[in-house]
């Protein structure tokens, strides 16, 4: 058996233990070092009107929402049904970090798909994404009424994160004090 | 009772793969011709089950049996007949039904068409599609049954998701199944070969036309799933490199250096080994893109719903299938003789040149799919991979291939003259320089990639038009249709595939450079204009689909004063799922596709309206369905069906004496 026959599957088992070790991986799951911690503070241009500036600190006092996202992020595309859903049903609102992204795209892609944003802000270089730890659009933060990060949700959401993880926090934050 | 009986089928369906896994592969060993042909019998047997399992299930889709938990959560009896029909695959469960039942079908369809081969040979090629297929089955039975029951009944079903309720939907899944599927006929025959010792250039022409007929299906269906995302998400762009995509791509990439190398060991006895590796990892790559599809390792928008029992059970199986196969790759592999040589300058090293780039385009797919993966596993952070990756490293190593497939053409077997070559093609290759720079200054984009698109794109067109030139020049004096009947018609897949890259690379690059579109407020009457179109806004009223609702906008197009169509995009609500969905209207054409889709409501008069236009669009399909053309050509090569014939006497000759 010469050994260059062997390459093919040398290379195949090292690929196989990765997919295994990836199984036990969620790549939604991210442990954050920022749950527990305040969110960080930013002032950015609002995307439909960008002389105005928005930040955590209009935020305090309510429970909500911080979906980082970006035109050009396809799963963006699908988890924006179950976003508009859910501000639609007015349980939370939800503020939009447009993520390294160009404005006029992203004005585009509020108008094609609903625009589930009380406001979005615009994070053009991603400075603001780096506070956050984000490692990929689309990343939604829950944030208490005190601007305590409480949980990450990296990728997607869909219709269960909303009902069997989002909705139940977002109940429990609201009635707290 | 109905989704009882469906359920049942498929075990029997299990018990016969697993007949068909086992006694011919003993037949084979202990050359019993019996046990043998036991494989052929279970073969068909198993289809016959698989299929009945299949229409029951169908059934109570049709019939919105919301017992069976499958159709609950993916029709409704809203839904339209035929999307009722497609619900059954558009799911996780039903699709690997379909999977299961796809490799059926390319099993009896072998078990048929390849009557002429030894028999011995046919029993090992049965016993590795039953492997396979007791797998797969296993797989659905075990941890996937699409026949489970939701009681009590709900009295109505979630709807299948909008985005599938499309006529691309349809037909996609299906191609490319048949795709995927198709080349663990390749596959199964390497293996067979491996296991028998025998490896000549003959198992290279069995394997040849069905690795082409799948390459076929997969070719079709990545095309149709393309052309789905480009009207039906809304957006107009037509490839995303999303890892699902990529997943039918990898193989998509190998099959295709599978083909080629096939051809050089059938002619010429050379790449043997390398030719069987191909045709395993052709296969593991199907393989590998359900496991992703299906596991959850990787975030994708096509990504299925996740199960890490599913997840495990489908890794076990790539491991088993991949791994014995290279297993047996390394033990017999190094026997086979060297086979044909050819010097450095020959068709047999261009050949092999393009063989290996695309093996390496296909590892560069590979690792950016599974980067994010590998980093997360490594603890060095997750990350995602985007479109810049791929085009950064897809582009430059693809060009140097399509040049050659070119070149290849015009180079002798064995050895050639680097002279002669430069003369042949040199000054083709410099025209093509000077067109493409021109073309792109003609268009008003010199950018480096319309040149080097618009280079590419004309010197296979240039080449196309020298190799048909040069063939038709060969026997000079006969009549045109003594020389065109002369023409073999692998050569003419050959060239009709080829002419279909140069083709799909125009449209690439045209699109890329001269698309243009804006977005414009239009209240009734109002009017817009964008690349010599003027756009009439005539309002839009509200229409009642069968499951949803929708406001349909209607619009005039003139071109320049003459009237020129109508078009009618849609907003489509879905009642069933709560989902909003966007429907384009396009007004398809040769040199530009106008797109037209219909944005928010500002007010009662005024909606947003957005209208694009895609230059050369359809000349992508038009590359693709030329590639599939040629494909069919190659396949329906005249010459296996004559060795299929010459093939049996000889093979009765053998064993009588």
């Amino acid at each position: 058996m010469k050994a260059k026959f062997l390459v093919p599957l040398a290379i195949f088992l090292a690929l196989a233990g990765f997919l295994g070790y990836g199984l036990t991986l969620n790549p939604s799951v991210v442990p954050s070092p920022l749950i527990g911690k305040p969110a960080p503070e930013f002032r950015l241009a609002k995307l439909d009107a960008p002389d105005e500036r928005f930040g955590v600190e209009d935020m305090r006092g309510e429970v909500w929402l911080l979906n980082v996202w970006a035109s050009w992020c396809v799963s963006c595309r699908a988890e924006h049904p179950y976003l508009v859903e859910l501000a639609r049903s007015g349980g939370v609102p939800v503020i939009g970090l447009n993520y390294k992204d160009e404005s006029d795209a992203a004005l585009k892609w509020l108008r094609d798909h609903g625009n589930p944003y009380v406001a979005t802000v615009t994070d053009n270089d991603g400075r603001v994404g780096i506070e956050y730890g984000v490692y990929g659009t689309p990343e939604t933060f829950l944030i208490d009424r005190d601007g305590v990060i409480r949980y990450k949700h990296v990728g997607p959401i869909n219709r269960d994160t909303v009902r069997k993880v989002l909705m139940p926090m977002i109940a429990e934050l609201s009635s707290a004090g | 009772m109905i989704a009882e009986l469906g359920h049942f089928a498929l075990i029997l369906a299990l018990v016969l793969s697993i007949v068909q896994a086992i006694v011919p592969m003993v037949g084979a060993a202990k050359n019993r011709i019996a046990l043998m042909s036991v494989g052929r019998s279970a073969a068909h047997g198993q289809l016959l089950f698989i299929v009945i399992s299949y229409v029951l299930l169908t059934y109570a889709f049709i019939t919105s049996d919301f017992s069976v938990k499958l159709a609950a959560s993916h029709s409704h009896t809203q839904t339209p007949l035929i999307y009722k029909i497609t619900g059954v695959w558009g799911n996780h469960e039903g699709s690997l039904l379909l999977w299961a039942m796809t490799l059926s079908v390319w099993t009896v369809a072998v078990s048929i068409f390849s009557r002429s081969l030894p028999e011995a040979f046919m029993a090992r090629v049965m016993g590795v599609l039953g492997w396979i297929s007791a797998g797969f089955i296993s797989f659905t039975l075990f941890t996937s049954n699409p026949f489970e029951r939701l009681l009590p009944a709900v009295a109505e079903g979630r709807d299948l998701n909008p985005l599938l309720q499309d006529p691309g939907m349809i037909i996609h899944p299906p191609l490319l199944y048949m795709g995927y599927v198709g080349f663990s006929v390749a596959f199964a025959f390497a293996i067979a070969a491996l296991l028998t010792g025998r490896f000549d250039a003959a198992w290279a022409r069995w394997s040849r036309p069905w690795t082409t007929v799948a390459w076929i299906f997969l070719t079709a269906g990545i095309a149709v799933g393309s052309g789905w995302a480009y009207y039906e998400l809304g957006w107009g762009g037509w490839w995303f490199w999303d890892p699902v995509e990529n997943a039918s791509f990898m193989p998509w990439l190998l099959g295709t250096a599978l083909m080629h190398s096939l051809a050089v060991t059938e002619k010429r006895g050379a790449f043997r080994s390398w030719t069987l590796l191909l045709a395993i990892s052709t296969f593991s790559m199907s393989l590998l893109g359900t496991f992703l599809v299906r596991s959850g390792v990787i975030t994708s928008v096509h990504a299925f719903a996740v199960d890490p029992a599913r997840g495990l059970y489908i890794l076990a199986l790539l491991v088993l299938v991949i791994g014995i196969s290279l297993v047996l790759f390394a033990w017999r592999a190094p026997k086979l003789a060297g086979g044909g040589s050819f010097d450095l300058v020959s068709r047999d090293s261009s050949l092999l040149a393009n063989n290996v780039l695309l093996a390496v385009v296909t590892g560069a797919v590979l690792l950016g799919t599974l980067y994010p993966l590998f980093m997360d596993a490594l603890n060095l952070g997750k990350i995602s991979v985007g479109p810049p990756y791929f085009e950064a490293v897809f582009v430059p190593l693809m060009a140097p291939v399509v040049i050659l497939m070119m070149v290849g053409p015009f180079v002798r077997w064995k050895r050639d003259g680097v002279a002669r070559i430069v003369r042949k093609v040199g000054p083709g290759l410099l025209l093509s320089v000077v067109i493409g720079v021109g073309w792109a200054f003609a268009i008003g984009h010199v950018t480096w990639r319309t040149v080097l698109g618009l280079s590419l794109a004309a010197w296979v067109l240039l080449a196309s038009a020298k190799l048909l030139q040069e063939r038709f020049a060969d026997r000079p004096g006969t009549a045109l249709a003594v020389r065109l009947r002369g023409i073999p018609g692998g050569w003419w897949g050959m060239w009709i595939a080829h002419l279909g890259i140069g083709i799909f690379i125009i449209g690439v690059t045209m699109i890329g450079s001269l698309e243009s579109h804006i977005d414009v407020r239009m209240s009734e009457g109002q009017r817009a204009e964008l690349g010599g179109y003027t756009f009439v806004f005539r309002g839009a009223k509200f229409v009642e689909g069968p499951n949803y609702e929708a406001a349909r906008g209607l619009i005039e197009v003139f071109r320049g004063d003459r009237p020129w169509t109508t078009m009618t995009p849609e907003k489509r609500f879905y009642v069933a799922s709560a989902m909003p969905m966007t429907q384009v209207s396009l007004d398809i054409g040769p040199f530009r596709d106008l797109y037209v889709s219909l944005g928010d409501q500002l007010d009662a008069e005024t909606w947003l309206v957005n209208l694009h236009i895609k230059p050369f669009i359809s000349w992508i399909w038009a590359g693709c369905v030329l590639m599939g053309l040629g494909g069919i050509f190659a396949a329906s090569d005249r010459r296996y069906r004559r060795l299929a014939e010459r093939a049996a006497p000889a093979d009765a000759a053998r064993q009588a004496g």
